[in-house]
């Protein structure tokens, strides 16, 4: 989208141009070498210790008992349920989470109406509330003390302590995550004129959509949908609290992690989260792939984006 | 007169409908029953609730860790920022990408990580025993899985400033006789403080009502290192349902005043980048 224009050089690429400065002499709006690899050396410093550091932690705790250890703690019966209850869990969330993105983002971007600037500022809630507050939320509401509780009971449909709480409580949590990442890109591409056109030259809805929208966010979808996936697999504090921790029945990987190392078993909980280690690493890969493909121009309003 | 402006787009009706329905459903409802539990008690068995020793000393030690730890990381994002955005060296695009980090690992994992890299045997906490400071199971493990939890805040929010800012005007502050150190005070600094106090507000947000990173390294002793988000699980488990709902609508409404703070933020800044 944004090729190369010879005139408009994007502002990096142009701050990158070197100036025709004298050889051995610092250009004038640079630091000098020793302070910039100070600041260098700092800067990774703080990262390795914060963020390398960790990832390292896992995998060394995770092999200790070699890779047959590894095997036997990822594929034993408890782990195997627990795995089943995080995939359909995001199987079920993901894709909700994502129709209720699009609708959001159609809806507010693209039209304007009487409570609009409320319903945005409705979306991240979710982000703002803690885990446990969430998971909070729901046993007042549908826990057996709570005004829908006996009603669900009576019917035999259990949801705290329960695979239904589980999926509602991961429901909440990421709600506003592909929303967040669709509804700015939405609003910047300010692609109504393409839409309209298509609308005006007698293409219906579900053709304007597929045809002149998603093109344009199919990045941006992307990236929502793998921050998605990847809450909604590594959600605790509000899973936790919902789920009751039956064994076999609601326990997710990560409940699971938890439940291995408050029984000592550091190897196994290790193992274990070493599977969703590896998640959040191909999220990263994969949303730095989808990143280079949404950049528009430098210094576009990105900030807030993955916030609330 | 109609609520909404006239469009040919097709699709509001039910992109609308859908959208307040879900919301409602599944945020406004649940939200609402909270403020309703909450309100069950009278104001006097409300204030005894979240003002109990107990409580307060929770309240301290999530507000006050919470501060902390983005305190540090405004100081530390913004070198992190700078030298991601300014200078090229090997290994940049990964650990750019690394940054996001704490968004995308499961709080349980960065948890029980942490916990193992600060337990006294571990490699950070062993170098720590030798100076005298043990980090995990006291308020200071707590400062630390908040720091990891809040580090992608500040340097994402300062990033596109960074990237942003005209090179004339470092430039012309360079011919007109200013040092590296006058130009960053005076041209650069003023223009990154809105971005800076943006993501100060979003990681104390976010790292308020942590729970999965901090309770494998908190201790979680009543009164020392119990954190608030703990406090209202236990209360829950007690099946003190009143009391949890309480201490929830506090730190609720803190986080709500953070998220508008944040908005009040990004429509400030908004106004100083608007060209005159």
């Amino acid at each position: 989208m944004n090729q190369a224009d010879p005139l408009v050089l994007p502002t990096a690429a142009r701050a990158a141009e070197p100036l025709h400065v004298a050889r051995g002499t610092r250009r004038p709006t640079a630091e000098p070498a020793p302070v910039r690899w100070l600041l260098i050396a700092a800067a990774t410093l703080y990262l390795g210790l914060f963020l390398v550091l960790p990832l390292a932690a896992v995998f060394t705790q995770a092999l200790q008992h070699g890779v047959a250890g590894y095997l036997a703690a990822v594929t034993e019966p408890a782990a195997r349920d627990a795995i089943r209850l995080t995939l359909l869990t995001a199987a079920i969330v993901v894709p909700l989470n994502t129709l209720f993105g699009l609708a959001a983002a159609w809806a507010i971007a693209r039209f304007r109406f009487a409570g609009r600037g409320l319903l945005r500022a409705a979306i991240p809630l979710p982000l703002a509330v803690s885990p446990v507050i969430a998971g909070l939320i729901f046993v007042l509401l549908l826990g057996a003390r709570g005004p829908l509780g006996p009603w669900l009971a009576d019917r035999g449909w259990p949801v705290i302590f329960a695979p239904p709480g589980v999926v509602i409580a991961t429901l909440f949590v990421t709600l506003p995550l592909v929303a967040g990442e669709l509804l700015p890109l939405l609003e910047a591409l300010g692609a109504e004129e393409e839409e309209e056109a298509a609308v005006l030259l007698g293409a219906g809805g579900w053709a304007v959509f597929w045809r002149v929208t998603l093109p344009n966010i199919k990045w941006g979808l992307l990236n929502g949908l793998i921050l998605c996936n990847a809450r909604a697999m590594g959600e605790f504090g509000a899973v936790s609290v919902v789920s009751g921790h039956v064994r076999g029945l609601t326990n997710t990987i990560p409940l699971h992690v938890e439940v291995l190392y408050n029984e000592y078993r550091f190897t196994d909980a290790f193992a274990v989260a070493s599977l969703l280690t590896l998640l959040a690493l191909v999220t990263l890969l994969v949303k730095h792939l989808a990143g280079e493909h949404t950049v528009a121009e430098p210094g576009a309003p990105r900030a807030g984006r993955e916030a609330p | 007169m109609s609520l909404r402006a006239y469009s040919v787009l097709p699709g509001f009706g039910p992109a609308l409908g859908f959208t307040l329905l879900y919301l409602t459903l599944l945020v406004l409802l649940p939200l609402a029953m909270l403020a309703l539990r909450a309100a069950g008690l009278s104001w006097e068995q409300f204030w005894a609730t979240v003002t109990a020793p107990r409580a307060l000393a929770a309240y301290r030690l999530s507000f006050g860790a919470a501060l902390v730890s983005s305190l540090v990381n405004v100081a530390w994002g913004l070198l992190v920022a700078w030298v991601l955005v300014r200078y090229d060296f090997p290994g940049r695009r990964v650990l750019d990408a690394l940054v996001d980090l704490p968004f995308a690992l499961p709080t349980a994992v960065a948890g029980i990580a942490l916990t193992a890299l600060y337990a006294p045997e571990g490699w950070v906490g062993r170098l720590l025993a030798l100076a005298g400071v043990q980090a995990a199971f006291t308020p200071l493990g707590v400062v630390v899985a908040l720091t990891f939890i809040g580090l992608p805040f500040v340097v994402r929010t300062v990033q596109p400033v960074l990237a942003a800012l005209e090179p004339e005007l470092e430039e012309a502050a360079a011919t007109l006789g200013a040092d590296r150190w006058q130009t960053f005070w005076r041209m650069v600094w003023p223009a990154l403080v809105p971005a800076l106090l943006t993501g100060f507000a979003l990681a104390c947000a976010r790292t308020l009502g942590e729970y999965g990173s901090v309770v494998f390294i908190a201790g979680n002793l009543p009164l020392q290192t119990e954190i608030a988000p703990l406090l209202i699980l236990i209360k829950l488990e007690q099946y003190d349902y009143p009391g949890a709902a309480a201490l929830a609508t506090v730190m609720l409404g803190a986080s709500f005043l953070l998220l508008r703070v944040v908005h009040l933020l990004q429509r400030w800044s908004r106004v100083h980048d608007e060209p005159s």
